[in-house]
């Protein structure tokens, strides 16, 4: 005979609901390993692209220079073999850690290394002025809809945000390096540091600041206006929000309401595209690299392509992917950190 | 003692056609210890009447006339008055607990801040343990203090409402539409609750709601609303049951009466919808839809008269009812 087990219906009010923190690490590991898997399908895909494209790399090898007997017979050896073969090799080596460059002769990863920390500061310094400036500008113009200030910036933000960035580079370009009319040549351009000075020295630093002032500014101009535009768009839609409403009917002084409640819950659209745009301007900064000549990864990139250097484009491939990858990864995560609904 | 007294309160939105009055004109008390009710249909005026008295009201909107929150008009404080006086002495369980808390603060952190904002001595620790025996007042367990709103069920986020209302201790507590969205079994457990703890601490209520036989069965007091005017007030129990106003004994049919056979299958609707405010109808605004409207009613502005005692209502039938009520059906 079979025992009747308990019933089920009684309504318990004290289960714990779940969900909380504990829910955060479980989330991180999902997505951690949602990102390989989307790298393991780049890499697969690194292998085609760039044997797809037209040209003769073993031409470009050849009208190298410095090149060593061994390593063009051993580049030759390897283009000739069978696509298949390659594959396998390249599946030996996705990362190309052995590639030389078509265009250089280097290994292509000193090649990378050497052109990426110019435009990590690039991208830290545009990065946080459009940030700190985009989100208080946002902030400041949704919450006093239709007042004077949000007529303004965001007149003036629509304005930058249809600005092509090289564009705006030329013309900064124009002012504030070459000089024009009453202003003095006030920036160098080109490159990212004067030759002949240590980059860790006091004067290195201020060298490096003086050449990254104008890409730095053509690239924050675009960005903070999209930083801008969206942060006043998710604060306008908050304002009709009811939580607000008690948040006044406590007490609370406006700007309390507007820092503590409004913002936290408004932000959460734009820290996901802040960190999208991260991974997107490592490999995106190529139009205002090349106008500045700043030899970052974007300039690297340029000349890879005008160069045919397709190791070297497979290697920047990776980097950009990667980046785009991690920082998907790293949005993610940040939303799920401030907001409790994405993680349970 | 009147905790909250509304005097020849109008309310008028601005809009792009021209003023909209959405009140046109209330007189309201609620005293300490004392339960009123506020009915009437959507768009009667009820919620625009209440944000008036923490002069929420939104920004389009003009206000005239007094609200005084314990003896004082809160349309005219310093700004810094006013934040003394929201939530310290009156305070709100809002419509729609669903989006009335913040989605992404821990419930205990929301009811914290009003404490820590309205008291000086409070601090983070003591409006903690504050929060704890709140909560449990509301019959919730005070670990809940630590979850985010979205992990509640809608009837434990009415009851962290009323908690939240409850923080300062205010004089008066307005509750609009505090069980819309609940079931029947939490519905009266919510009321319940609400008054129960109003009565406790002799504090004012101002209960609003569409259903006239919760506010007959939990308040002393009711006045129903039709077009932004009281049309009909007095004992909650004899409104209910003795309607004078057209408009109130066709609220109080649209409810069957349990136990009643008759009402339950035959409910008796209203034809026809509330008026816009901005194409009130001339006189009294209810005659397109009344079944006992004359031919003077739709020229003459009828105010609220006695109708008893304790009693009023806005009808030209009222005062001669008794001689020719009979005639006139």
């Amino acid at each position: 005979m079979a025992v009747t087990s308990p019933v089920a219906t009684e309504l318990s009010d004290d289960s714990t609901p779940g969900g909380g923190s504990g829910g955060l690490g479980r989330f991180i590991g999902l997505r951690l390993l949602s990102g390989l898997g989307t790298l393991l399908f780049v890499l697969l895909f690194n292998f085609f692209l760039f044997r797809l494209l037209p040209g003769d790399p073993a031409a470009r090898y050849r009208a190298v220079k410095n090149i060593s007997a061994q390593d063009l017979a051993r580049i030759r050896d390897e283009l000739n073999a069978p696509v298949m073969e390659q594959f396998w090799a390249y599946l030996r080596d996705p990362l190309a850690l052995q590639g030389i460059s078509a265009w250089k002769g280097q290994p292509v990863w000193d090649l990378v290394g050497g052109r990426a920390w110019p435009t990590l500061v690039l991208l830290g310094t545009s990065t946080l002025l459009a940030t700190l400036i985009g989100i208080r500008v946002g902030i400041r113009a949704g919450w006093r809809r239709g007042g004077s200030f949000d007529k303004v910036s965001t007149g003036v933000t629509l304005l930058f945000y249809a600005t092509p960035e090289f564009w705006l580079g030329l013309l900064l370009i124009l002012t504030f390096s070459s000089g024009i009319g009453p202003f003095p040549s006030l920036f160098p351009s080109g490159g990212v540091i004067d030759s002949g000075i240590e980059p860790l020295s006091m004067a290195g630093v201020v060298s490096v600041a003086e050449h990254t002032v104008l890409p730095a500014v053509a690239l924050a101009a675009v960005y903070l206006a999209e930083y801008s535009l969206i942060m006043r768009a998710s604060i306008v839609d908050e304002l009709s929000q009811e939580y607000l409403t008690t948040a006044r009917a406590k007490g609370l002084m406006d700007h309390v309401v507007r820092r503590r409640h409004a913002v936290p819950n408004a932000s959460l659209p734009t820290i996901t595209l802040i960190f999208l745009n991260i991974g997107f301007i490592i490999g995106g900064a190529i139009t205002v690299e090349t106008v500045f000549s700043y030899p970052g990864l974007g300039l690297l990139t340029f000349e890879a392509i005008t160069e045919q250097d397709f190791v070297l484009m497979q290697a920047l491939f990776l980097v950009f992917t990667v980046s785009v990858i991690v920082c998907n990864i790293l949005a993610d995560v940040a939303v799920a950190v401030l907001d409790p609904r994405i993680r349970t | 003692m009147s905790v909250l007294e509304l005097r020849d309160v109008h309310l008028t939105y601005r809009t792009a056609a021209g003023p909209v009055p959405a009140v046109r004109g209330v007189d309201l008390t609620v005293d300490a210890g004392q339960v009123v009710g506020l009915a009437g249909e959507s768009g009667c005026g009820k919620s625009s009447l209440i944000s008036t008295v923490l002069r929420l009201q939104p920004k389009s909107a003009t206000v005239a006339g007094q609200v005084l929150v314990g003896g004082k008009d809160v349309q005219t404080l310093s700004w810094s008055a006013l934040r003394a006086v929201r939530w310290g002495e009156a305070a709100v369980v809002f419509q729609g607990a669903l989006h009335s808390l913040n989605p992404i603060q821990r419930i205990g952190a929301q009811l914290v801040e009003p404490i820590l904002v309205h008291d000086r001595e409070a601090t983070p620790r003591t409006a903690g343990a504050r929060v704890g025996e709140l909560l449990s007042q509301v019959g919730l367990p005070a670990r809940y203090a630590d979850q985010y709103p979205h992990q509640l069920s809608g009837g434990q986020k009415q009851r962290v409402m009323i908690a939240l209302a409850l923080t300062c201790d205010p004089q008066v507590l307005l509750a609009d539409e505090p069980t819309t969205a609940l079931d029947v079994m939490v519905q009266a457990q919510v009321l319940e609750l609400l008054t129960g703890v109003a009565a406790e601490r002799g504090m004012g209520v101002l209960i609003i709601s569409h259903d006239l036989s919760v506010l007959a069965t939990t308040c002393h007091k009711v006045a129903v609303m039709y077009a932004g005017r009281v049309v009909e007030e007095g004992p909650a129990r004899e409104v209910f049951e003795h309607p004078r106003h057209p408009y109130v004994r066709a609220l109080a049919r649209a409810f069957p009466t349990i136990g009643d056979t008759t009402s339950r299958y035959a409910p008796a609707g209203l034809p026809g919808d509330p008026p816009f405010p901005d194409h009130l109808p001339s006189g009294c605004p209810f005659h397109p839809r009344c079944p006992e409207a004359v031919a003077q009613c739709p020229s003459v502005d009828v105010r609220l008269w006695p109708a008893g005692p304790g009693r009023a209502a806005a009808c030209v039938h009222v005062d001669g009812a008794e001689v020719h009520g009979a005639g006139l059906r």
